[in-house]
């Protein structure tokens, strides 16, 4: 027993559900305290974290190759969104069906750990086959509003989310807290960013006046953004001993890079929406919207965060 | 026919759940509306041969012995493996299309209405244009007018022409709207019948927009946090 409490990554869990019991006790009292207001939304997108976290654990305790499969799931999800929300071409309907078919070998690249071939199936072989389709099928009216469309859809939602899940497929490294495993590397990718997201609405709730980028996001402001990015520079710093094989700089620098490219991912995806004109990229998720939504900044941390610790230490 | 009834339960476990629910993914508003109990009619508008899939989706296992879904006997009994599938795997009831001397093309409808079955009818009659509604036949006028006590329920549902047009034989995962209507009941003038019929899709069709975006938008709204 005290083995399991050993494991950082099991404390982190453990905390994750602690945290997530907090705030469902907090609007239960919300809701006791002000019978009159509907809570609904705010209900809906708690009980929807708990299936969040559930899946979440459910990746990081399994084994790799299951571990792998649920992020593998995640981008069918994502990559599903993407194409019902964009306007495709009905001779695409192929073509379509192969750009799926791109989502099991991307992630089987990862399971039997071919990073050759992982890092670029998608930008290179998969870019130059489904316009070689395309042409097959010979329509060429939208040719390249599809073909560019296409590409960036599988570009963030299964390119750039993978690397969560090769980041599940790098080997043991010694940390300065005992052997740090590649789950705990996701944990701590993926609990900063979503630390990020919530850390620079509260700082831009609380504090913010002035807008960053008005015409994508009005709700946006500096001090969130500040705010956001050194809450999780900070926290970047405090969980790195335990999770990550980074050093003390390394660690900041990890912290700075997850928060302000974490913004940057949240207002691309908010670019795209305001493109297309809609307020959500689905309603997969009761509270938040879409399964885009949620994962708007991991496109942008996930490869970013991946190559720095790649690079630094693998 | 408890073994038809197997075979329909386990098509529905084996192929119409996983295939909306995970394959596709289904947005389902005011699902309450959705009789659970015959005699009922569900009408429907009819893009792709998903459709019935998405529709039997709906109800839970318990209901779907009473679930059956009206289609065309040209088609669905051309030969005699499709047949077999068609009657005792998907259930279908066989509707007459065209002139058949002496034959009421409805005749298996108010059998099945008769039993307390929920029947499932694509009023358009057939697939038609992706995501088009074409115009209703009147037929479900004619069955109403024998059973005025049934109540119609309209489906609007919008997407599966898209995932799976005419002609294509594996579905594209994509997420389809499913929009249930509240209830009709008969009304002895038909062309007010259909009109109403008429009606209530293009409303379910038109009249769910919540995700247009307001511009200017007030407040993006981020995660554990309320909008």
């Amino acid at each position: 027993m005290s083995d399991w409490w050993m494991n950082p990554l099991h404390v982190g869990l453990v905390g994750l559900l602690c945290a997530l019991g907090f705030a469902t006790l907090f609007v239960a009292w919300l809701v006791f305290r002000h019978p009159d207001r509907s809570y609904m939304e705010l209900k809906l997108r708690v009980r929807t974290w708990w299936v969040i976290i559930a899946v979440f654990i459910a990746a990081m305790v399994s084994s790799r190759s299951i571990g792998i499969a649920i992020f593998g799931v995640v981008s069918f999800l994502a990559f599903k969104e993407f194409l019902t929300l964009v306007p495709t071409r009905r001779a695409d309907y192929r073509v379509l069906m192969w750009a799926y078919l791109a989502i099991p070998l991307q992630y089987y690249w990862v399971g039997v750990t071919w990073y050759g071939m992982f890092i670029i199936f998608i930008p290179v072989y998969v870019f130059l086959f489904l316009p070689t389709r395309m042409v097959m099928i010979g329509e060429t009216s939208g040719f390249l509003r599809a073909a560019g469309t296409l590409h960036w859809g599988l570009m963030t939602t299964v390119f750039s989310l993978s690397h969560i899940a090769y980041l599940l497929a790098l080997p043991d490294q010694a940390g300065s807290a005992g052997a740090v495993t590649g789950a705990m590397l996701v944990f701590f990718l993926v609990v900063l960013t979503e630390l990020n997201d919530v850390a620079q609405y509260v700082w831009g709730k609380s504090f913010g006046r002035r807008k960053v980028i008005p015409k994508v996001s009005p709700g946006k402001t500096v001090a969130g953004l500040l705010g956001g990015t050194a809450t999780t520079t900070l926290a970047a710093w405090a969980m790195a001993p335990w999770f990550t094989p980074l050093n003390e700089w390394e660690a900041l620098a990890a912290g700075l890079l997850i928060g302000l490219t974490g913004f940057v991912g949240d207002v691309v995806v908010s670019a795209v929406k305001r493109d297309i004109g809609v307020k959500d990229s689905g309603a997969m998720l009761p509270g938040h919207g879409g399964i885009l939504d949620r994962l708007d900044s991991l496109t942008y941390t996930a490869p970013l965060f991946f190559h720095f610790i790649y690079y630094l230490h693998y | 026919m408890a073994a038809t009834s197997m075979l329909r339960k386990l098509f529905v476990v084996l192929v119409a759940y996983p295939v909306a629910l995970f394959w596709l993914g289904l947005l389902v508003r005011h699902r309450d509306r959705l009789p659970l109990r015959g005699p009922a009619i569900v009408a429907a508008n009819h893009n792709s041969h998903l459709d019935i899939l998405a529709l039997y989706s709906l109800f839970p296992l318990r209901a779907i012995s009473k679930v059956r879904p009206a289609a065309a006997a040209d088609y669905f009994l051309k030969h005699r493996w499709l047949a077999w599938f068609s009657q005792n795997v998907v259930g279908i009831v066989p509707v007459l299309r065209g002139a058949h001397a002496g034959q009421d093309p409805l005749a298996a409808c108010y059998t099945a209405l008769e039993r307390g079955d929920i029947l499932i009818l694509f009023p358009e009659g057939t697939r038609g244009e992706a995501e088009e509604l074409a115009k209703l036949k009147s037929g479900i006028w004619h069955l109403v007018r024998r059973f005025p006590d049934v109540e119609v329920t309209p489906v609007f549902m919008s997407g599966l022409g898209r995932s799976m047009p005419k002609g294509a034989f594996i579905p594209l995962p994509l997420f389809v709207d499913v929009y249930i209507g509240k209830a009709l009941g008969y009304d002895e003038n038909k062309n007010a019948f259909m009109q109403q019929l008429t009606d209530r899709f293009l409303s379910l069709r038109d009249g769910h927009a919540p995700n247009i975006e307001n511009t200017p938008r007030e407040g993006h709204h981020a995660p554990g946090t309320g909008k």
